[in-house]
């Protein structure tokens, strides 16, 4: 625990991070999210008229999610448009976020939640989601809780939170990206890259879940701070 | 056997997931449900208690369609049976030939009552399980809008507008001359003889739009219309 990170952080220590809610004006719901370098825009856009015809559910409302980083994002440019990689990612951010929203009041209408990164540098996906169940929240969406996520690691057989770009490019590092619930601290995403214990895994996760407690707070502070009087 | 306990004030701010109160003694109403002995808020939004009911008033969201509101709809479409009109909501509202007030004549041209783009203020008649929702023009107040401007507002604050028996949209009216129509949908028309009328009330509506959970809102706004003139 004495050890210091790269950046000096302690193991359990999550890079500084600030939320906002309503930045964009059109969207019926906008958050940013930042964790440290990674800064991550969401919009809400709905109930509205969800087309194709063909994906309307008669029972209930769909969610539909889509990530992407913008170009300048990171050092190299990336390619602009979707990828594999986004695809995966906007699937991830969706399941992790449709077991909380209700939609059963909105039966053949779509939530549109468009996420970006508009500056990268690592835990991107966990970011997105953090801003994206705030930008529902705002959007004034049925939600029977909140949703934050951050990302845990493994660097040389110790576990540490928030990994960053460097931490994450370390030879045989683990990254293991966690969203939970906010108030039945349930998990709603959770992805491994790398190779872990039962054991590890198992303190990884109970880190993530005291991080994302943190970051739940501040999601609350968030909202709050949104309707103050001026 | 758990204590009744209320976890909240009356008015407060609360985000989705939060418990407002534990026990069996509170009762679930709008914007909540609960989950054992507990009541959990599904909303972003404002606790409103009234004895043993708790209750949610979102801060924002579209609006939800409800028979017997008045909503201003914009015509998008036109059809052989009626006119499809979007009424701010998720989904696109119909108003049909036979409940449009005056006469029709068959195989009239349909664009000469209400044209595309046309604002009508109608009311609603039926929202069907699937959320289709239709309109009528026949009742007090409901004909088509022409001249003036329509602001968007939050749909949840539109009762704040219009106040106790209408005690705020008549002050509007009263002190700047204008006529004021508030949907429930959140959508206002505002038509006076000038611009900078309108824009009062503009700014007027705004200002409540922003400081709805301030009490005593309509004196406020009373001495700061005055103050204007």
């Amino acid at each position: 625990m004495t050890e210091k990170r790269v950046d000096g952080r302690k193991a359990d220590e999550m890079r500084d991070v600030e939320a906002k809610v309503g930045i964009i004006k059109r969207a019926d719901g906008s958050a940013m999210f930042r964790v440290g370098e990674t800064i991550a825009i969401a919009a809400v856009y709905g109930p509205r008229e969800l087309h194709p015809r063909y994906l309307q559910n008669p029972e209930t409302g769909l969610l539909r999610c889509n990530y992407d980083m913008a170009s300048f994002s990171v050092p190299e440019r990336k390619k602009p448009g979707p990828n594999r990689r986004s695809v995966e990612i906007s699937l991830v951010t969706q399941q992790a976020l449709s077991s909380v929203v209700d939609l059963s009041q909105f039966p053949n209408a779509v939530v549109d939640i468009f996420i970006e990164i508009i500056q990268a540098n690592a835990g991107t996906r966990c970011a997105g989601i953090t801003a994206a169940a705030l930008a529902l929240a705002h959007a004034g969406i049925p939600m029977k809780d909140m949703v934050s996520a951050i990302s845990v690691g493994k660097i040389n057989g110790k576990i540490y939170v928030d990994l960053n770009k460097d931490e994450e490019d370390v030879e045989d590092a683990t990254d293991i990206p966690v969203a939970f619930t906010g108030r039945t601290k349930k998990i709603t995403l959770l992805q491994l890259d790398g190779n872990i214990t039962k054991k590890e895994l198992d303190e990884a996760l109970k880190l993530a879940g005291e991080s994302c407690e943190k970051l739940n707070k501040i999601q609350e502070k968030a909202l709050r701070e949104c309707y103050k009087n001026e | 056997m758990t204590t009744n306990k209320l976890l909240v004030k009356d008015k407060e701010i609360v985000i989705p997931g939060q418990e407002l109160a534990q026990g069996l003694e509170y009762l679930p109403s709008q914007g909540t449900f609960r989950e054992e002995d507990k009541i959990i808020s599904t909303y972003l939004g404002l606790v409103s208690i009234n004895q043993r009911f708790i209750k949610v008033i979102p801060l924002t969201g579209k609006y939800v369609p409800k028979v017997d509101d008045m909503v201003i709809g914009k015509v998008t479409d036109i059809g052989f049976y009626g006119w499809t009109l979007d009424i701010g909501c998720a989904y696109h509202a119909v108003l049909s030939l036979r409940e449009t007030s005056g006469f029709i004549e068959r195989n009239d041209d349909l664009t000469k009552y209400y044209d595309y783009g046309d604002v009508v203020v109608v009311g609603i008649t039926r929202v069907t399980k699937q959320k289709s929702v239709d309109l009528t023009t026949k009742g007090p107040g409901l004909k088509k809008l022409i001249g003036g401007k329509i602001i968007e507002v939050t749909p949840s604050k539109v009762p704040r507008m219009i106040g106790k028996q209408g005690s705020m949209i008549t002050m509007l009216k009263e002190k700047t001359g204008c006529n004021v129509i508030i949907g429930q949908n959140g959508r206002a028309w505002i038509k006076g003889d000038s611009t900078e009328k309108e824009a009062l009330v503009t700014k007027t509506i705004m200002k409540i739009e922003k400081e709805s959970h301030i009490n005593g809102l309509t004196d406020k706004i009373k001495n700061m219309l005055e103050s204007k003139k």
